[in-house]
This record gives structure tokens, C-alpha cells and sequence, in this order.
């Protein structure tokens, strides 16, 4: 080979050099898109691991609550001093594709149930919900009745006050779930309905609306009743709704029964720190037994306002009455002043004081109230 | 009235109910079913209306040090990725994120303009049963032209939505996690 032919090669080979090396730029272009692909890759397993761990479609949450009550009624005749774990809920939801999903929720009532226990093993919800349509839904099972405020949502870090307020005892049968089949929907200017045709109440004959709950535990079923309600959130912090219920017989065929009307409205509105919430409901129990006890009217309401102090600190007072019949002056009222500290979004620590007037001291109880709540 | 009479007439009226339901319902739902018809839109249609049409390249924002923390710290729990994908112009920067509401993601599309305010938001996918309400205009035209104070909450108070609290929140954050990554890349190129 020529001197010169080697030269050519040599110049050759390293302009192949140059045309071959990545400049600093290209290495640098080369070495992002690994790592964003080595990201990737890292992020699916994560993914695919944190899916494993749920079961994929399958959700486990729940929510609980620890109450400490010391309350005497005003004539001294009875008193309470009692550290009760209220509530401990599961939920156990499951996907089982885009548009069918089943919810359920099961709780221990006071910590512990059976033979002398003072406690409840109870299935609160357990229905499947299906999307007719992405605005429309249909569900059928153990539901929740759309009713108050805090029937449907009523995880302890949702509201003010250890207990639930007494409306929503003595008049709303919170937690009231009936097994039944409904449709609900809601449009974009923030209208929604719900409509539920469902199991009846089973009133007794002492007419306590409350003990007429069946829970679908073999309830007798030769009354349904129906259910709906209109609602109003199209203006932000606003809530307005109305539910009406009738059923022709809360007796379920005994002789002293008749039909059961419930109507129950509420607003409630958060600007800012305030909030506002009132709630008024009435039954209307036909018949003549009903009418004789002097029960065919039982009704009652709440006004409360609050305050966030800071978005952890929380105050409010809360004024209700009501009256579920019976001889003589039966009307109780309740004032509620009380604080909520919310160590996170789903941690919350709460204390208020309650006090009862009533005709009869002994139907009213004072005292003050402390309370734990969690749900995740 | 006999009492039989008036158990066979209760009876009578049950049914009667009952059917009249069942008619009812029947229609409600052929009806409804059309009228609320609702489509999301998809990520990609998102993007291409917020570039009109044009969309950039994606990068991303790692997550590391104090930028991490300060986006736990938003979220109130550990962020699951490395990284955020995000689309930027000379003018916006825009950034699809989730976050579970009660127990379901929350996806959910943000546009920070170049002063580093909400110039749009949308939700792209909800999928929880309650607070339905946080996809709508009305309660998320709340969060248009907020920005982030030094405490890293928003410069303008968003009221909630009863018994739709984990929802509010949800989207509330991923506000503050826009505004906050939004921040930290203009300072970082220097914009």
C-alpha cells in the first residue's frame, strides 16, 4: 500500500469517527429518554404492585368513632358516664367493570354483640349501582334512604357534635337503610333526584318511628313504601333538598295501622369560614290509634351555625326541637355548643355540651360530650 | 268498614302502586337515560383545545427533595410517581393529575398561565358515586385565576360541597400541586 493510500484510510476513518460520535447534545437527548423510560417502567410497577395489593378493583375503607358521654337528667333521676366505641364500620367495595360496582358497609354497634352484650353486628349498606347512563344511575339492595343530612354521608369527620344530632335520631331514624331498587341522576346545572321504592317501616303500637326500622332482616314486606327526593347544589357551598315518603301502611297489616307520610326539607350553605344549616321533618301517621296516643304528628327541626376558627378548628352551635307526641307536653328541645379539631382531612377530635329542656325533667338530660373519629 | 274489607282494599291499593312504579320507572329511565347523557372529555381532546390543536412535546418534573416534600405536604401523603408529565407553551403550562377523592381517582386537567394563575380547569374522569357536583363549572369556576400563596394554599377561598368534603379537597390540591410545579419549572428555566 502507497503511502499516500494509507493517509486517504487514515483521514477516512476518523471523519467515520467524527460523523459516528454523539455530540454532547445527543448524549445528553439519548440519556433522558432512558431514564424517562426507565420512570416509566419503575411507575407501571408501582402501579401494578399497589393493584396487586387492593385486588385490583376491590376497596377496603371504613370509618370508626370512640365517644366519652356524662350527661344527668335535669331532675337528677338517671345519669350517664359512659366510654363507648359508638362505631366501627368496614366498607368493602368492588368494581366489576366501568359501570357496575357493588357497596357495602358493616358495622359493630358498642364494641361488642351477642347474649347480654349491649351491642349490634349490623349491615348497614349492600347494594349494587349500575350506570344507565353517566349522569343516571340504578341501584338495588340494602340502601340508604335519601333522607336529612347526614344519612347518607355520616363518617364522624363530615359533621359538627360527638353524637349525630337528635333529629336525625328521634325523627330521621338515622341509620336508616331499607332493601329496595331506585334511580338516581343529576344534570349539569347541579339538579339532582333520587326515587326508591323500598321495604316499609313496621311501626309497633307505642308508634316509635324508630323501632319500626326493619333493616331488611327477614322484614315483613306486605307494605313498600316509596321515596323521593329533589335536590339543589348548583350554586358552590350550597345544598337544598326535599324528600317526600308515603307508605299506605306502617303497620304492616295490624289493626292499628293506617298510612305514613314523611316530609323532610333542608338547606344547608358554607361561604368561607361560616356555615349554615337548618333541616325541618314531619311525619303524619293516619288512623285512629295513632290519633288517640296523640302520635300522628311527630315532627321536629335544627338550626346550626359554625365557624372555622382555622381550617383545623372548628365551632358551632346548634339549637333543636321536637316532639314525637304522646300525653301532655311532649316537646324537647337541645342546644349543642361544641368545637371539632380535625387533625387531618380524615382525623377528627371533637367536644360540645348539651342541654335539654323539657316538661318533664326527667326526659331531658344535660352534660358534655367527647369524641374520636376516623375514616379512610 | 269491615276490617277485611279495608286489609283487601289496602291490599288493592298496593299493587295499584306498585304498577303504577313500575310504569313510571319504566319511562323515567328511557327518558333520563337520554337527558343526561354526559360524554368526558378525553386527555387528548383536553390538550389539543388548550394548544388549539398544536400540543407541545411533553416534559417532566422530577420529583426530588424539597419539591417532593412540598408536594407531599399538599397531597398530606406520598406522592406515588417519580415524576409529573406536563405540556408547555411560551404562555401556559398545562397538567393532567389525580387524586382520590373518597376512594376513587379524581382526574383532573389545569392550565397555570405565565403570572401563575388558573387560567382553566376541568374534570376529565370522576368516578366516585357522591360529589358529582366538583366536575361542573359552577363549583369549579371557583378556582379560576387562583394563585399560590407563600404558604402554598390558594390565594382565594373555595367553598365545599355537603357531604362531598373528600372531593372538594381532592381537587383543591391538585390546584395547589399545579400552581406549586408550575412555579418551580418557571423558576427553574428561568422564565
Amino acid at each position: 500500500m502507497s503511502r499516500t493510500s494509507i493517509w486517504a484510510l487514515c483521514l477516512g476513518l476518523s471523519m467515520a469517527g467524527v460523523v459516528n460520535a454523539e455530540t454532547t447534545e445527543q448524549k445528553i437527548e439519548r440519556l433522558e429518554a432512558e431514564l424517562n423510560a426507565l420512570a416509566d417502567e419503575v411507575e407501571r410497577q408501582q402501579e401494578s404492585a399497589s393493584e396487586a395489593k387492593t385486588s385490583g378493583r376491590t376497596k377496603v375503607g371504613g370509618y370508626g368513632e370512640l365517644h366519652f358521654n356524662s350527661t344527668e337528667t335535669d331532675d337528677g333521676s338517671a345519669s350517664k358516664d359512659e366510654l363507648d366505641f359508638h362505631r366501627f364500620v368496614l366498607f368493602l367495595n368492588h368494581d366489576f367493570n366501568e359501570k357496575t360496582r357493588f357497596f357495602s358497609e358493616l358495622e359493630v354497634e358498642h364494641s361488642s354483640a351477642g347474649d347480654g352484650k349491649g351491642g349490634a353486628v349490623e349491615l348497614e349498606q349492600a347494594y349494587i349501582e349500575h350506570d344507565i347512563g353517566s349522569n343516571f344511575q340504578g341501584k338495588a339492595g340494602l340502601i340508604l334512604v335519601p333522607v336529612g343530612i347526614i344519612n347518607e354521608t355520616h363518617e364522624p369527620a363530615t359533621f359538627y357534635g360527638v353524637e349525630r344530632n337528635v333529629i336525625a335520631k328521634y325523627i330521621l331514624p338515622t341509620t336508616w337503610r331499607v332493601g329496595g331498587v331506585g334511580l338516581s341522576g343529576h344534570n349539569a346545572k347541579g339538579f339532582s333526584f333520587d326515587a326508591i321504592l323500598h321495604e316499609g317501616l313496621n311501626i309497633p303500637d307505642t308508634f316509635n318511628i324508630r323501632s319500626g326500622r326493619q333493616s331488611t332482616g327477614n322484614a315483613v314486606a306486605k307494605d313498600f313504601a316509596v321515596t323521593g327526593r329533589l335536590k339543589y347544589t348548583g350554586i358552590a357551598g350550597l345544598e337544598l333538598a326535599a324528600t317526600a315518603q308515603y307508605q299506605s301502611d306502617f303497620a304492616q297489616g295490624a289493626v292499628y295501622g293506617g298510612s305514613a307520610t314523611l316530609l323532610e326539607t333542608h338547606a344547608a350553605y358554607t361561604r368561607g369560614s361560616i356555615g349554615v344549616r337548618a333541616l325541618y321533618a314531619r311525619w303524619d301517621l293516619e288512623g285512629s290509634a295513632a290519633q288517640l296516643a296523640d302520635k300522628d304528628v311527630q315532627s321536629g327541626g335544627y338550626v346550626e351555625a359554625s365557624y372555622k376558627v382555622t381550617p383545623k378548628v372548628g365551632a358551632f352551635v346548634r339549637y333543636n326541637v321536637w316532639d314525637n307526641g304522646g300525653v301532655g307536653d311532649t316537646e324537647i328541645t337541645q342546644t349543642d355548643l361544641g368545637v371539632n379539631y380535625w387533625l387531618n382531612d380524615k382525623v377528627v377530635f371533637k367536644a360540645d355540651y348539651q342541654n335539654q329542656t323539657a316538661s318533664n325533667n326527667s326526659k331531658a338530660s344535660d352534660g358534655f360530650n367527647l369524641g374520636m373519629g376516623y375514616q379512610f | 268498614m269491615s276490617r277485611s274489607n279495608l286489609l283487601e282494599k289496602r291490599t288493592a291499593m298496593r299493587y295499584n302502586v306498585l304498577l303504577w312504579m313500575l310504569l313510571v320507572t319504566g319511562v323515567l329511565m328511557l327518558t333520563l337515560k337520554t337527558v343526561y347523557a354526559e360524554v368526558y372529555k378525553t386527555n387528548e381532546a383536553f390538550l389539543s383545545e388548550v394548544f388549539a390543536g398544536k400540543v407541545p412535546t411533553p416534559a417532566h418534573v422530577w420529583l426530588r427533595g424539597d419539591l417532593k416534600a412540598q408536594v407531599n405536604k399538599i397531597l398530606m401523603h406520598p406522592y406515588g410517581k417519580l415524576r409529573v408529565k406536563y405540556w408547555k407553551s411560551a404562555d401556559k403550562s398545562a397538567w393532567i393529575l389525580e387524586e382520590i377523592g373518597k376512594e376513587k381517582p379524581i382526574t383532573t386537567g389545569i392550565v397555570i398561565n405565565q403570572p401563575g394563575k388558573i387560567s382553566k380547569i376541568e374534570i376529565l374522569a370522576f368516578r366516585e358515586s357522591r360529589g358529582w357536583e366538583v366536575k361542573y363549572p359552577f363549583f369549579l369556576k371557583q378556582f379560576l385565576n387562583a394563585a399560590l400563596k407563600a404558604d402554598q394554599q390558594l390565594d382565594k377561598p373555595v367553598d365545599g360541597i355537603t357531604g362531598a368534603t373528600l372531593s372538594v379537597r381532592a381537587v383543591t390540591k391538585l390546584a395547589r400541586m399545579a400552581l406549586l410545579l408550575h412555579q418551580h419549572e418557571t423558576a427553574r428555566q428561568g422564565n
